[in-house]
């Protein structure tokens, strides 16, 4: 298959590769650049755990085409916080014990950072509502919503 | 007392905290490393053409033109592996029992649509899969019996010739008279429960890895595996290997939920083909492969009969069971651990005198069944509760007052039930009340009455139940296995910096282990939470482990930490003694500091170690010992896990969808090591107990086809399709076992799918039907109200 050039920026960062069209981004992002913090559940849109922000809005990196995302700014989990330093969302996880063996975390972080910027979050059913695209197998959520409700509230109502 | 006694009672432990987890950063920032984040150079990836026959013969395997796909490197069948494997043999002790052998590659049959039976090994995941595209598989056909009711009939088809017959398990329980005392019996009820097929779904695929060293001749398996150490153990027979040339990992690992903690096929072949190529191969499963390949659960038809006095005392229970075991039995838990806990644990925490259970064990073409979460006691929970609340309802007696007149009491442990477990003591009757008391029962009950005389369909449901934990070496995990699940080891060391390692041969995928490992040393050997480094999943730390699976890895873990951290208490006391001068009895360490009570002078514990391993001449030789200890602690028995789930639910009127409104699970886990830990388990459990319930069923068409083969059609719950739980934690009389603790993380499983059953049957009681199969969906619901009405229309026109 011939492969085509494309340019994205992950984190901040530019990078160039030659990639075949049909190449996933989450494959793009786990193989080709090295970012395994994006992780794949289901490839097939419904598990949530590839979720990354595109050009500023959440999105299913295994089921967007990494030919697709040429020209956008992506972030991912390790754009957040490092080990030592963690992002404010992810220390809200850390505090309420929203994740046990950690595999679809990643992907609730980025959605929570885009519905943080975007929705109001104001009463259980709307963050219940809104974290219902992804899929935790391990907490059954209550943890993760007591952190969104603690993120919401420090956040304030939308502008 | 001293003061200074007084003074060490108070300092502050961290068992019992809700110590923030020490494994949580890696997690958080996306640098954890589970095995498909490994890449090493050269690597290899595995796609496998699986069977799409139920029961065949295959006649040819033409290749075609897959080696043209840029990147091909190698393509294996059965044929080409003979000599580089033996099969796993899952045996047992049942008698009657055929253990099937398990192979990495299907050999002359397939058995279920999705067992593997071509590889292809190529240079990218994308290539292997272009190229099964090429491969063709010529099958005969072959007769077959899908469902467990006609597989278990003397006439059906054989799935394995070699075992003579398709029922591979038969287990009786009993005690007592059952039949005279049914005879006699004033009150009783019956029905057909079934647990449909479920499945784990943990979110990371299972993932294999293996690396050839062509130096050392040695090999390393990275696995998603709950049990390392079981797979070294099997593999080093099947590959010919000893423990020193094969290493088997778990390292960061997405779930498990019991699915993990058996070896698959895919494990073995990635093993051969590294060897064969001497280059890493790796596996990943995607998800069709995984709800069509990865160990299913459950799946018993369960027709029991509960008689009662008019007075509410239980006499008798009776049971028939038919487990679809599917087409294997499972290395190294059998067929037999799911199936047989069914019947054994059916009594449940009530006192009954005659009681029988009979299982039987069928061979059916799909997936193998294996262990997840619950282990058989969801069904039988399910089914013995249901039984009790039918009981209850014809008796005219509130189900709670029912419940509280046959739970075992206090002074009645230890109670052998009546399949033969043994309860220690645990708060059955405390936590029937701690549940009622949370929502104020008496008015729950008025809530209830008055939505439904507002025309809404609204009931009250509970579950109680007891699991047997923490198991040590007298009582084996599946009846008859071969290996030992009773014993755990902890290492423990200090090095020459002063800092401690803690190596388990337990594995941890989501519990929290590297954390409430941690706290429980920190107690025992005084030293500071950050100085702790636990390690596990690696089958080179300890001789021999058999991994986090089974409500076990608290108790045996956190028994085998306690004792090898004393041992290493004691020598770190010893060293300082001499080197302060003071008697062994004024001394004591906490958070890493050695203080006498009769002296200001301290050392800290790095000053001990650099005096023992470094400053030659500090201690007399003779006197010199290493500051390390290795543990083995075996509980010998188990404990009872105890506790009551009490739902309210909704049912929609038009929809038939089922809203949960409240829920509380009320148990009695012993010490609790973690509360934060410990509720977060509650959670995950109960929201799979509500799946199970609710949502979640491998379907099989007739013709073994798997139709939910996407979590679009295995539907697990989302977040809104829980309730906030509340947890109310029985503080009662702590186990016998080395830590205090019990077992905790399965409960939730085990209480929800009934507590959800009573709840919706309540809510739909004056519609006459009884929920007997789960999930209970909007469909099962509108088929049970219009099978119900129909005779009701019939007789009308
Ligand atoms: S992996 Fe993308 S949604 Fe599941
Ligand atoms: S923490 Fe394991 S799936 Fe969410």
């Amino acid at each position: 298959m011939t492969e085509q050039k494309i340019t994205l920026s992950v984190n901040g960062q530019s990078y160039t590769r030659m990639i075949e069209p049909r190449l996933l981004l989450s494959d793009f992002l786990r193989q080709e650049i090295g970012l395994t913090g994006t992780h794949v559940g289901c490839e097939h849109g419904v598990c949530g755990a590839c979720t990354v922000v595109l050009d500023g809005r959440s999105a299913r990196s295994c089921l967007t085409l990494a030919i697709q995302a040429e020209g956008t700014e992506i972030e991912t989990i390790e754009g957040l916080g490092n080990v030592d330093k963690l992002g404010r969302v992810q220390e809200a996880f850390r505090q309420h014990h929203g994740l046990q063996c950690g595999f679809c975390t990643p992907g609730f972080i980025m959605a929570i950072t885009d519905m943080l910027r975007h929705h109001p979050l104001e009463t259980d059913d709307q963050i219940r509502e809104a974290l219902s695209g992804n899929i935790c197998r391990c907490t059954g959520y209550e943890h993760i919503v007591n952190a969104v409700r603690e993120l919401a509230k420090e956040r304030g109502p939308l502008k | 007392m001293s003061h200074n006694d007084h003074s060490v009672e108070l300092r502050p432990k961290l068992v019992g905290e809700r110590v923030k987890r020490t494994e949580d950063p890696r997690f958080l920032t996306g640098v954890g490393r589970y095995v498909d984040d490994m890449s090493p150079a050269g690597m290899l990836h595995v796609a496998l053409r699986r069977s799409d026959q139920p029961h065949a013969r295959i006649i040819g395997i033409d290749v075609g033109e897959a080696f043209s796909v840029p990147g091909v490197v190698a393509i294996y069948d059965a044929s080409d592996l003979d000599k580089d494997v033996k099969p796993a043999i899952p045996t047992s002790r049942m008698p009657g029992y055929y253990a099937t052998p398990i192979w990495p590659l299907a050999r002359g049959k397939v058995r279920y649509v999705g067992e593997p039976v071509v590889a292809i090994v190529a240079e990218s995941r994308y290539a292997a899969e272009d190229a099964l595209e090429h491969i063709n598989i010529e099958y005969e056909p072959l007769p077959f019996a899908i469902r467990q009711v006609d597989a278990v009939k003397d006439d059906a088809p054989l799935l394995h010739e070699e075992a003579g017959t398709n029922t591979i398990i038969r287990r009786e329980f009993k005690r007592g008279d059952v039949d005279t005392a049914f005879e006699n019996a004033p009150v009783t009820v019956k029905g057909r429960f079934r647990m449909t097929r479920k499945t784990a779904v943990a979110m990371e695929n299972r993932s294999y890895l293996a690396e050839w060293d062509q130096r050392k001749q040695s090999l390393t398996l990275h696995t998603s595996s709950g049990s390392p150490g079981i797979i070294r153990d099997v593999l080093s027979g099947c590959l010919d290997l000893p423990g020193t040339r094969l290493r088997v990992i778990a390292p960061d690992v997405g779930g498990s939920f019991g699915a993990k903690g058996s070896l698959y096929s895919e494990e073995m072949l990635v093993c051969i083909l590294a060897r064969k190529l001497a280059r890493p191969v790796k596996y990943v499963s995607d998800r069709l492969e995984d709800l069509s390949g990865t160990s299913q659960a459950f799946d018993e038809l369960i027709e029991a009969e509960l008689a009662v006095t008019q007075d509410g005392t239980l006499i008798g229970l009776r049971a028939d069971v038919i487990g679809d075991v599917g087409a294997y039995s499972i290395y190294p838990w059998t067929a037999a651990l799911e199936t047989v806990q069914v019947v054994s644990f059916l009594p449940g925490p009530y006192r009954m005198e005659h009681y029988r259970g009979r299982i039987r064990g069928v061979l059916t073409p799909k997936p193998p069944t294996g262990p997840y979460r619950g282990v058989g006691r969801p069904s039988s929970t399910f089914a013995m509760e249901r039984l009790i609340e039918m009981a209850a309802r014809k008796i005219g007696m509130d189900p709670v007052e029912f419940r509280r007149r046959n739970l075992v009491r206090a002074e009645e442990f230890p109670y052998r039930t009546a399949s033969g477990i043994i309860w220690d003591k645990s708060a059955f009757q405390e936590c029937l009340q701690g549940a009622c008391d949370f929502v104020d029962y008496p008015n729950l009950v008025r809530e209830r009455d008055a939505a439904r005389k507002a025309g809404r369909w609204v009931g009250i449901g509970l579950a109680s139940y007891a699991e047997l934990t923490g198991i040590g070496s007298r009582i084996s995990v599946a009846p008859g296995m071969p290996i030992n699940t009773g014993t755990e080891t902890s290492r423990i060391e200090i090095d020459a910096t002063g800092a401690i390692t803690a190596a388990f041969g337990l594995s941890s995928h989501g519990q929290g282990l590297e954390t409430t490992l941690a706290q429980v040393i920190v107690d025992e050997l005084g030293c500071k939470l950050e100085d702790i480094e636990v390690k596990h999943g690696d089958s080179s730390l300890v001789p021999m482990s058999s991994g986090t699976y089974a409500s076990r890895s608290a108790v045996l873990g956190g028994g085998a930490a306690t004792l090898a951290a004393r041992v290493v208490k004691a020598k770190v006391l010893r060293a300082a003694a001499y080197l302060m001068e003071q008697s062994i009895e004024d001394l004591d360490i906490y958070d890493g500091i050695i203080a006498s009570r009769n002296s200001n002078q301290t050392l800290t514990l790095k000053e001990v170690a650099s005096a023992v391993y470094t400053q030659m001449g500090r201690i007399p030789r003779d006197q010199r010992e290493d500051l390390t200890a290795s543990e083995t602690y075996d509980p010998y028995l188990g404990t009872a896990c105890s506790s009551t789930h009490l739902t309210m639910v909704e049912v929609d009127t038009e929809t038939y969808g089922v809203r949960i409104l409240r829920y509380v699970v009320a148990e009695d886990c012993g010490k609790i090591i973690n509360p934060m830990i410990v509720d977060g388990q509650v959670h995950g459990a109960v929201a799979q107990g509500i799946g199970a319930a609710l949502l979640e069923e491998i379907v099989h068409d007739d013709q073994g086809q798997v139709v939910t083969a996407s979590l679009a059609d295995y539907l697990v719950p989302v977040a809104t399709s829980v309730p906030n739980i509340g947890i109310v934690h029985i503080e009662a009389d702590l186990p016998n076992n080395v830590g205090g603790f019990r077992g905790m993380g399965e409960g939730g499983t085990i209480g929800a799918p009934a507590a959800v059953a009573n709840a919706v049957s309540d809510a739909l009681s004056h519609l006459g039907v009884s929920v007997e199969t789960l999930p209970v969906t909007p469909e099962r619901i509108f088929q049970m109200l219009r099978d119900t009405n129909t005779p009701r229309s019939a007789n009308s026109t």
